[in-house]
């Protein structure tokens, strides 16, 4: 009888049997729900506010041609960046590849660049006339190389970015695996390879969906790169309405529009995960797994990990590098502003603490409790991730200034609209690790007297904390490069190395830009390396 | 079982250490008693920071300024309503400004007529800073300014096909069509659109990556503004190879747009918010534009910055702010072109 079909026939009687969730659970839970909610409010507020023209501007063909594209960009990205990181994941994780740890904060960092300046990059290094064309117009008289502008630029630029996701959903996965099953699998014969595909990849499946599904919204949600590279999306188009056509109401009904489609992305995700069990019956999890040796395997694994983190993080750092010496070479002030640094770590922490807080009682309701109520808080969460940060963050000028003035423009209403952008890469990463927690070990320690939110504390956390901590990290890094909500919704006079990029590389100063992004991956690296190193072995 | 407990107590730690860390930042946030200043600046803080700086120690005017873009904080503006916090707008564009024209007040006559009539606002409530002017940006590889048109109507020729970069998208170039709609009409400026899009333009974002773009030989020529060559010039040095060419003929291609301000009618501080005004509109602030950000002053006989074509020889057709502020009629038109989404 395959897993599976033992799984779903253990979740459903379990789920049956549980009753309703604890009011520790459902009443933090709800209020979580209702921040997620004050975007879509908005929105419909002011779509609806503006009267029936509204639908002859949506309903376009230029719009449907937008929509297809759109969508050949997001199944083309997820697909590479799974590609690349599962393989990543497993190396890091099961095998004896050297520098493991250094290899997993190195494939982490490029999720800290941000989208915006990737593209410049890309343009600058692998544009028609850019500094590869440069390179090999010398030797080999190659005077113009094959436009990057478009499909194939904005793919690569977005892979390149967004791979990381997978590779810490499905390293966290991989690390709550109780390697007993692979054991087992090896011991009744089956081989590294053969195991890999018939039991751990399947016991996979949960992390990569959460992964993969952080990377389509993620794409969908960008529009740094897209624009520069050219490549029209919806979200493009979004921003094309707040930027230039200071058009609110199209620019609402658009986001709509893009909840529509982040919703069905995230139904087939729904879909993935079926209804398995993804928890093993024993309680021997936290064991570590047996080491797999690579051999001669060894020196095409690390190729392949010095390659993706070679033009992910390596080739943009050495532009990046090479703006600042040409500046100063050229004589261009740099001011370096400390504060920026501090703002943008102390409010990146902040709001990774508040995200994984905030997932909590989510994941919780998810995997113990899995209702309508559950999955209702889930699909708001990736809602919130799918917006562009303009819109989320002018649902909360619109309710701050109005209804919590003395909240408005402080580090609390920042944070929330932290929270409700990126609950979701927080939920997946909580919500995978529960996963694998199997109830029983929770019902033992209230069996033995505790109360539900002690058993959770001192028995589920603790076990959970790989996942934790995967969730920080996601939320870290893309807090500390947060463009358009961190400029609107911050206290004035706040500023972060994100917003002095963007205010320097918006006016064409280069090197001045290229200084503070040095700094933000560098910044980013510290808390994520310690992170990585303190996990346990 | 210790050391599952001890780690239920450090969980709480996290949490409570956290809350106080909320707490402690959200009571952060207070601004001074009396004179004070709230600036939304959609000018950067690169561009501006330095002046506003020196305004602050010169009044003592306790100033806290919001960097952003100028749309996004027209936008925010719109939303905000009469709860704003802003005293002052900074604007990119006097479509910013034009869009918030009903949240601001009118402006004081000695004011409006320090600059030309045609950098001021119609109704008074803005008035323009600093000048920025529609230019053609070319590759000095490839061509001389001989081998460019008169104006704007010369590039729907064939012989530009695929090699012209511009950013319909921009707030710029959309002040340069409504430039063209009030001069040439509309049925002329839709004309002229399809003749360039016939020509295969490369789409760019906004103008910066074009300047790049025509000085590494990706585009022949790009529509742009001014100064972003003249940064481009000042981080790379001369060899840079892309400079500006204003159409001798004048027309909508040679206008001069300006950045302005505006007064927030439910500013509490509107005597310190006049105060910011005479500032920027000062020969110091006037001057800083023009050696910080290469712009053209508008209220005072300073000389433009070296390598800045003087106004003198911009053939400017000195569009007064009314012929430029019909923004929502140039989005129909390029929407309808099938230009923009």
């Amino acid at each position: 009888m395959s897993i599976g079909a033992v799984a779903a026939a253990g979740l459903r009687s379990l789920s049956g049997g549980r009753g309703t969730p604890p009011a520790v659970i459902w009443v933090p839970a709800l209020f979580v729900g209702a921040a997620l909610l004050l975007p879509l409010v908005y929105l419909v507020v002011r779509t609806f506010d503006a009267g029936g023209d509204i639908w002859d501007l949506l309903f376009r063909q230029r719009i449907g041609t937008i929509l297809l594209r759109t969508i050949l960009l997001v199944v083309t990205v997820t697909g590479a960046s799974i590609l690349l990181a599962v393989p990543i994941a497993w190396l890091t994780t099961r095998t004896d590849l050297p520098l493991r740890r250094v290899w997993v904060v190195l494939s982490a960092l490029p999720l800290v660049i941000p989208s915006y300046v990737a593209g410049f990059i890309v343009i600058a290094a692998l544009g028609p006339r850019g500094m590869l064309q440069q390179a090999l117009d010398g030797p080999f008289g190659i005077d113009r190389l094959p436009d990057i502008h478009g499909f194939v630029g904005a793919l690569l630029t977005l892979t390149f970015l967004s791979f990381p996701y997978v590779v810490l959903t499905v390293r966290a996965a991989l690390l709550r695996i109780d390697p007993a099953l692979e054991e087992s699998s090896r011991i009744l014969g089956r081989g590294n390879w053969t195991t890999f595909f018939s039991v751990t990849l399947p016991m996979l499946r949960p992390g990569i969906a959460a992964g993969g599904l952080l990377v389509a919204l993620y794409t969908l949600s960008d529009f740094g790169a897209v624009s520069l590279l050219r490549y029209e999306t919806f979200t493009w188009a979004i921003f094309i309405q707040y930027e230039s056509a200071l058009d609110r109401t199209l620019g609402a009904g658009m986001s709509l529009s893009l909840v529509i489609l982040a919703l069905a992305i995230v139904g087939l995700e729904l879909f993935s995960r079926g209804r398995a069990r993804y928890y093993s019956s024993t309680t021997s999890i936290s064991r570590p797994p047996s080491t797999i040796r690579l051999g001669r395997w060894k020196w095409p694994a690390l190729a392949f990990c010095g390659i993706v983190v070679a033009v992910s993080l390596v080739a943009p750092m050495s532009v990046l590098f090479y703006w600042v010496v040409r500046g100063i070479s050229a004589g261009e002030p740099f001011n370096l502003v400390w504060t920026a640094v501090g703002n943008s770590v102390y409010v990146a922490a902040l709001a990774a603490t508040a995200a994984v807080i905030a997932a909590l009682p989510v994941a919780a309701l998810s995997v113990r409790y899995p209702g309508v109520l559950s999955g209702f808080l889930e699909r708001l969460s990736y809602i919130g991730f799918a917006l562009p940060g303009i819109a989320i963050a002018l649902s909360l000028v619109f309710f701050g200034a109005r209804y919590a003035p003395p909240l408005y423009q402080t580090t609390g209403l920042l944070l929330l609209g932290y929270v409700v952008l990126y609950l979701s890469p927080a939920l997946g990463a909580v919500r995978t690790s529960l996963l694998q927690i199997s109830p029983r070990i929770e019902e033992a320690a209230r069996g033995l007297g505790n109360s539900p939110l002690r058993a959770f504390s001192s028995v589920t956390l603790p076990v959970a904390r790989p996942g934790l901590m995967a969730g920080w990290a996601l939320v870290f890094l893309l807090v500390m490069k947060e463009l358009p909500a961190t400029l609107i919704l911050s206290p004035i006079g706040f500023n972060t190395l994100a917003t002095s990029i963007w205010s320097n590389a918006s006016e064409a100063f280069f090197a001045r830009a290229a200084l503070p992004a040095l700094l933000l991956i560098t910044a980013s690296a510290v808390p994520l390396a310690f992170l990585m190193l303190r996990e346990r072995r | 079982m210790s050391t599952s407990a001890n780690k239920g107590i450090r969980f709480w730690g996290i949490i409570a250490l956290f809350l106080t860390a909320v707490f402690l930042s959200a009571c952060g946030g207070s601004d001074g008693d009396a004179g004070s200043l709230t600036v939304y600046s959609g000018r950067s803080e690169t561009l501006v920071g330095p002046l506003i700086d020196r305004f602050k120690e010169y009044t003592g005017i306790d100033v806290s300024v919001k960097y952003a873009g100028t749309p996004q904080l027209a936008a925010t503006l719109l939303e905000e309503g009469d709860n704003t916090p802003a005293d002052v707008f900074f604007a990119q564009d006097p479509g910013g400004l034009g869009a918030v024209a009903g949240m601001l007040s009118t402006l004081e006559e000695d004011v409006l007529t320090k600059v030309p009539q045609w950098a001021v606002s119609s109704d008074g409530v803005w008035v323009g800073i600093s000048g920025r002017a529609r230019t053609v940006v070319y590759n000095t590889d490839t061509l001389t300014p001989n081998d460019l048109p008169d104006d704007l109507e010369g590039f729907t020729d064939l012989k530009w096909k695929g090699r012209l970069g511009w950013a319909p998208t921009n707030a710029s170039f959309q002040t340069m069509v409504t430039a063209m709609r009030s001069m040439w009409g509309d049925q002329r400026t839709v004309q002229w659109l399809e003749n360039i899009q016939a020509n295969d333009p490369k789409v760019y974002p906004k103008n910066t990556p074009i300047v790049s773009a025509a000085a590494s030989g990706e585009i022949d020529v790009g529509l742009v503004n001014h100064y972003y060559l003249h940064r481009f010039l000042a981080e790379q040095g001369d060899s840079f190879s892309a400079r500006n060419y204003h159409p001798p003929a004048g027309g909508p291609g040679a206008i001069v747009m300006v950045s302005g301000v505006g007064i927030l009618e439910e500013s509490d501080n509107k005597d310190n918010a006049q105060q910011f005004i005479d500032y920027l509109l000062s020969d110091i602030s006037q001057k800083y534009f023009v050696e910080e950000t290469y712009e053209y002053p508008l209220a005072s006989g300073i000389p433009v910055a070296e390598g800045v074509s003087p106004l003198s020889e911009i053939n400017n057709p000195d569009l007064s702010s009314s012929a430029l502020s019909d923004l929502e009629g140039t989005q129909a038109l390029l929407r309808e072109a099938g230009i923009i989404p």
